[in-house]
Order: structure tokens, then sequence, then C-alpha cells
């Protein structure tokens, strides 16, 4: 790996990946332009979200041509952030409830 | 892969876990307040030319970003083909773009403590911890941001002088990496604390 000269892309494939993700900032920015809500505010914000990470990390950061070994490294650990976040939505939500629940018993 | 290389990646890593767990705790602070949150898309509104347009700054600085990433992969690119003088000007183009969306932000924060009244410990608009989460999460990006720019431009100056002749260019590639990855951070905290 170490031996091989990388990144022998042709410019148009960085100017592809660059207009897309323009396209998907203007969609994201579209989802609050037209005041969406609920769930299909949360999905659309979310899938935009991880499809420009998704380019970012593989196009621009090379991902996509890296070694198993080291996508295994990277990708691996953010599980675990993933389970923690769980964690702390639930936590999140059970302190609000149990805050209206002290303010209704005062 | 050269060790520099891998290294980045793993500072990225760790770095991953620090921003992640800033946005964790905006979440669990933002579910958990007990007063309404201040709405960003007010919030970051401008009027410009007599039309208020939501979250018009917050949009162009997401685009600025973008652009920095597509000519700093453009700088790696030109580097790897051993075309110096092209490989100086887009990553200087790069560090130009960063200072430009660290400069808004700084015209951003300005708005915000002195005409909406915010500070991290409260504010006018609601829940207290709009504050604290906005200060800490973009603070703490634009630090990354700054550093950045003056990171390229080293490396850049570096790539002028010759220097990477006779060892390779992987320098501008690692750069890269570390400039994709505030690219990257921006993505989250404009989704999840912008657009929430």
């Amino acid at each position: 790996m170490s031996q091989v000269i990388g990144q022998q892309h042709p410019i148009s494939l960085y100017l592809k990946i660059w207009a897309l993700l323009f396209v998907l900032s203007t969609m994201s920015y579209l989802v609050d332009y037209f005041q969406l809500h609920g769930a299909l505010r949360w999905t659309l914000i979310l899938l935009f979200m991880f499809l420009k990470a998704g380019l970012i990390i593989s196009v621009f950061m090379h991902l996509a041509w890296e070694r198993f070994a080291l996508k295994l490294v990277l990708l691996l650990p953010p599980v675990a952030i993933a389970i923690f976040i769980t964690l702390m939505a639930f936590e999140g939500h059970y302190t609000f409830f149990s805050r209206i629940m002290g303010f209704v018993s005062t | 892969m050269p060790w520099g290389k891998l290294m980045m990646w793993l500072f990225l890593l760790s770095d991953t876990f620090v921003f992640s767990i800033f946005l964790t705790g905006y979440m669990t602070v933002r579910l958990s307040a007990m007063e309404s949150w201040p709405n960003p898309s007010e919030v970051f509104a401008l009027t410009i030319a007599g039309h208020h347009i939501p979250l018009v700054l917050i949009a162009i600085m997401t685009f600025i970003l973008i652009t920095s990433s597509g000519t700093m992969a453009m700088a790696v690119n030109f580097a790897y083909r051993g075309d110096r003088r092209r490989t100086v000007y887009f990553m200087l183009a790069t560090a130009a773009l960063g200072a430009t969306f660290v400069c808004m932000q700084a015209f951003e924060w300005t708005k915000l403590i002195l005409d909406e009244g915010i500070r991290p410990w409260g504010n006018p608009l609601g829940a207290a911890q709009f504050g604290a989460s906005f200060f800490m999460i973009t603070g703490f990006h634009g630090m990354h941001v700054t550093a950045g720019v003056i990171y390229l431009a080293v490396i850049a100056r570096r790539v002028a002088s010759g220097r990477y002749e006779e060892k390779g260019y992987h320098n501008v590639e690692i750069s890269g990496l570390y400039w994709h990855f505030v690219d990257l951070v921006w993505v989250f905290i404009f989704a999840l604390f912008y657009l929430w």
C-alpha cells in the first residue's frame, strides 16, 4: 500500500461529488425552508446527513480505495457511539419526564 | 500506507469521539429542557435586501466549506501528479475559503451575543442550554477550522519550497484528510444543531 502512489482519479470525479454535495445541502436547507415537520423532516435531515457524510468519507477522504483493515478500524468504533447516543436519548426523555412529575407534585 | 497517514486517521477517529460527545450532550440537555428551545431557523435568519430569509448565513457557510473540500481534493490530486504550482494554488484557495468560513462564524457570534443577548448560561429566547450547546459546539468546530487554515498554509509553503520533491507528497494528502474531517463534522452540526 505504501508503495502505491494513490489518488490517480480524474478531476471530473471530484467535481461530480462536489456538485452532488451541493445538491444534497440545498435539499437539507429546503427541508427547513418549507417548514416540514415531524417524522418526514427527521427522515430527510438524517438521510441527507448520512449521504453527505458517506460521500465525503469514501471519495474525498479516499476510504473507498483503502484496505479493508483500515475501514474496520474507522467504522467499527462509531458503533459504540451509536449505542451511547441511544442510551442518552432514553436518559434525556427520562430526565424530562421526572422533571415534569416533580413540578406536578410540588 | 505511510505511518503519518495512519496516525492522522487515528487522530481523526479520536476527534470523532470528541464531537460525538458534544453532540450527544447537546441532544440530552435539549430533550430534557423544560423551557422551549429557541428556533434556530429564526435565530440564524438574516434580512438581505429587505427579504427575511431563514437560516441563510448557515447555508452559505455550508456551501463554502463543501467547496473548500472540493478544492482540497483537487490539491491532493495535483500533488501526486507532481504539479507543484497548481497544488499550492488549490491549497491556498482551500485555506482562503476556510478563513472566510471563520469570519462568517465570527459575524454570527457577534450577532448572537450583541443583538440577541445569547450567553452560555442563558438567553431571552428560551432554554438556557441553547447558548451552552451553541458556543461549545460551534466554538470547538471553529477552532478546528482555524487550526486547519494554519496547517494548510504551512504545508502549502513547504510544497512551494520544493521540500516534498524528494520524499513524496503524502503530507499534502494527510493535511487533506484533516480538512475533509472538518467539513464532515460540519455536516453533522448543520443537520443536528441548525435543522433540528
